[in-house]
């Protein structure tokens, strides 16, 4: 029993440990990267051997981890919001294989997308699969659900979402740990069909899932982890939870609200609870960060029976994250914001930075893209999504991880030519290895630019799963070795890479053009470890 | 006691170092503390902060209410102003003066400088300039972490102690060239704050 100070991404990783996981599975993502590498950090998760390498991506990272809970030992698999969209699949239909082994699937969540193109909220997700959601307001809280949060899952057999947004990963604070547990010895399923989806089998797995809904909403009404607090001031109840709960808290000297408080950090959301604070109070404040997912509910749920406040009526922004001057507003209390901004401060937004390979890959490609004009380049998301600001301006694309290479097939299909993809190697064996072989069968008129680090370098130098075989996979996947072509991105390779882009764009088929050169920030590290 | 800290710079001038080694100082006083950071997307030279808080009583958010900051420590000048919502009334703004100016549209130092110096409560210091005199020119956070630490309700010797933790693995020539760092940008604050 110890006392650290961790992030809330880091209290879970130390929570899952202490908790007895034997796995943990992931792609990186912000705001849930240092859940992954805190365990490769840990100590006790070498002495333990615990599974702790990144995935391709986190369809693969959710399938392994299942196949870790099917071998009956306690897993863990973590992402951003949107890595749970490419996981969906295999998360939506673990719900109905359920688990055999304790399965904890974290999804972090990022809203006013500080680093991401959409700010969903993964509770849908949760909802969407049938599932308890547990969503901590601290990093005490992120500890104790990752310790317990196995018991639940193996509990009613069911895997279990932790939800989590950018403030409360991201943040550290004191965190006491408890006793750890041992690992569990591996089991079989007791029911040899139960991961077997065949239809048959499936339909009843699905009337058992559905079966237990009553008990995850009865499990959330006597969890620790939802609490009523009374208050003597019925004019308003407040329904709140996640770190929401502490921007309510921060608003009120030494944390004595008037008003009864409901908490709600495990889902389904307890029923008996919003009918208490239903039927004790005048008017209903609704404090969530994400999107307004308990208020819409509660909206239905009453129907008129009483009113409602939060982002819906606009008492709270519907979009961004909250803060405690927002939940202010909507308390009525006073606004204390200082000075405004001055005039002369400028924005400063981020930029590759100085030495970066794909500086000199967005110079030769926009000089080879001179004589074709603009609008026909299609990205993808890492640092390089960074060439779309001024001085590059060279992208018109950024939507999902591998959609460059597909979207630029498309528009070629489409007759745009030459279609160009611009895509990192990480992202590339993440979700752009398919989209290419779609590309080869058609024989479609794109140029695919994978612009290779060497490493999964927006998120902090991560392991990328293809180093050292690009090559080889677009060779594989049918790519004509020709039409293959590695470069090294520096100003005195300049015209020579121009004139290798220039060929590959007026070949009538696909080409792959590799710019290789280690990230500068990997680079630097190396060099000072030596 | 209570100190509400906005951290702000530009990704990758060291914020996070300053504020890990606060942090040790409100551990060894055994005060609570968070402290929410930037990772991601804007560490790659967009505008980064840090918001760190200690209290002797336990803290609720993790974001510091807009117009109750303590304290504003900048290690850049323009950058030290992006947070002005956030200061008190009768909060002190302590900041780098040196610019890092790595956008196209950078305001005049002048205007920058003239614009701190009318806020009444302020510290402006060229902490690059200490740091090279004392010989270590990457010791300018340290720097005005000490320019910083006469508004933070601890010890001095608890920040010494911060800087020996953090950097323990450098060696003692690292450390105290750092500990140096630490007077120097002390002695300045408070010369500035007396006259």
């Amino acid at each position: 029993m110890q006392n650290l100070l961790l992030l809330g991404a880091e209290a879970i990783a130390q929570g899952a440990i202490d908790g007895g996981i034997s796995g943990v599975y992931a792609y990186p993502g912000t705001p849930s990267t240092e859940i992954m590498e805190y365990v490769q950090a840990s100590k006790k998760a070498e002495e333990r051997n615990i599974h702790r390498l990144w995935s391709s991506n986190e369809k693969t990272a959710m399938e392994t981890a299942l196949g870790m809970s099917y071998a009956g030992k306690r897993v863990i698999v973590c992402m951003k919001h949107v890595g749970l969209n490419v996981a969906a699949d295999a998360f939506i239909n673990s719900a109905i294989t359920g688990v055999n082994g304790g399965l904890l699937v974290v999804s972090a969540d990022d809203p006013s997308m500080h680093s991401s193109q959409n700010e969903q909220d993964s509770r849908f997700y949760g909802k969407f699969a049938m599932i308890p959601i547990l969503e901590p307001s601290n990093q005490q809280e992120a500890y104790d659900m990752a310790y317990h949060g196995f018991e639940l899952s193996e509990k009613f057999k069911t895997p279990v979402l932790l939800r989590i947004t950018t403030r409360i990963s991201h943040s550290r604070a004191g965190v006491k740990t408890l006793q750890i547990k041992d690992m569990l010895n591996g089991s079989l399923p007791e029911n040899p069909r139960q991961f077997v989806l065949l239809p048959a089998i499936a339909r009843i797995n699905y009337n058992k899932l559905v079966a237990e809904q009553e008990l995850f909403v009865e499990d959330s009404e006597n969890s620790t982890f939802n609490k009523y607090f009374d208050g003597k001031d019925k004019s308003l109840g407040i329904i709140t939870g996640g770190i929401a709960y502490n921007y309510v808290l921060e608003n009120f000297e030494d944390r004595k609200i008037p008003y009864p408080v409901l908490k709600i950090n495990q889902y389904p959301i307890p029923r008996k609870l919003i009918e208490k604070i239903k039927n004790e109070c005048k008017e209903l404040l609704v404090v969530e960060e994400g999107a307004p997912f308990i208020e819409e509910m509660i909206k239905d749920y009453f129907n008129e029976g009483i009113q409602v406040h939060g982002k819906l009526d606009g008492y709270l922004p519907r979009v961004g994250e909250l803060n405690p001057n927002l939940v202010a507003k909507s308390l009525k209390l006073e606004d204390t914001t200082g000075e405004d901004i001055p005039t002369i401060v400028k924005q400063r937004p981020p930029s590759l930075c100085p030495g970066c390979g794909h500086r000199d890959m967005y110079d030769e490609l926009n000089e080879a893209m001179k004589e074709y004009g603009k609008g026909k380049v299609f990205a993808d998301i890492g640092c390089y999504t960074l060439g779309a600001l001024p001085p590059f301006n060279a992208i018109n694309s950024c939507v999902d991880m591998g959609a460059s290479i597909t979207m630029a097939k498309g528009a070629g299909d489409a007759g745009l030519i030459p279609a160009v993809a611009v895509i990192g190697d990480s992202t590339f064996t993440h979700s752009g290895m398919t989209g290419l072989l779609d590309a080869v069968n058609e024989k479609s008129h794109i140029t695919v630019i994978i612009s290779d680090n060497s490493t999964t370098a927006m998120t902090g130098g991560q392991h990328s799963q293809g180093t050292g075989k690009i090559e080889a996979i677009c060779e594989g996947i049918g790519v004509e070795k020709e039409h293959i072509r590695v470069m090294i991105p520096l100003k005195k390779n300049f015209e020579e890479n121009v004139k290798i882009i220039k060929e590959e764009l007026a070949y009538n088929g696909v080409s792959v053009v590799i710019p290789r050169r280690e990230c500068v920030q990997t680079l630097a590290r190396k060099m000072k470890k030596v | 006691m209570k100190t509400d800290l906005i951290l702000a710079g530009v990704g990758g001038q060291g914020i996070l170092s300053i504020a890990a080694i606060i942090g040790m100082a409100a551990l060894e006083n055994k005060l609570f503390l968070k402290q929410a950071e930037v990772h991601g997307m804007s560490q790659r030279g967009g505008d980064v902060q840090s918001n760190l808080r200690i209290s002797s009583k336990e803290i609720a958010s993790d974001l510091i209410t807009m117009g109750k900051a303590d304290l504003i420590l900048s290690v850049e000048p323009m950058e030290s102003l992006r947070y002005l919502p956030y200061l008190s009334k009768d909060g002190y703004l302590v900041t780098n003066t040196k610019a890092f100016n790595n956008i196209t549209d950078y305001p005049e130092q002048d205007e920058l400088i003239a614009k701190i110096k009318s806020l009444p409560h302020h510290v402006a210091i060229d902490a690059n300039k200490i740091a090279s005199d004392i010989g270590s020119p990457r010791s300018m956070n340290i720097v005005m972490l000490g320019a910083a630490s006469p508004f933070i309700d601890m010890p001095f010797e608890s920040f010494e102690n911060g800087i020996r933790k953090i950097f323990a693995k450098k060696g003692e020539d690292i450390i105290d060239v750092n500990l140096k760092a630490l007077k120097a940008g002390r002695e300045f604050a408070e010369r500035e704050v007396l006259k």
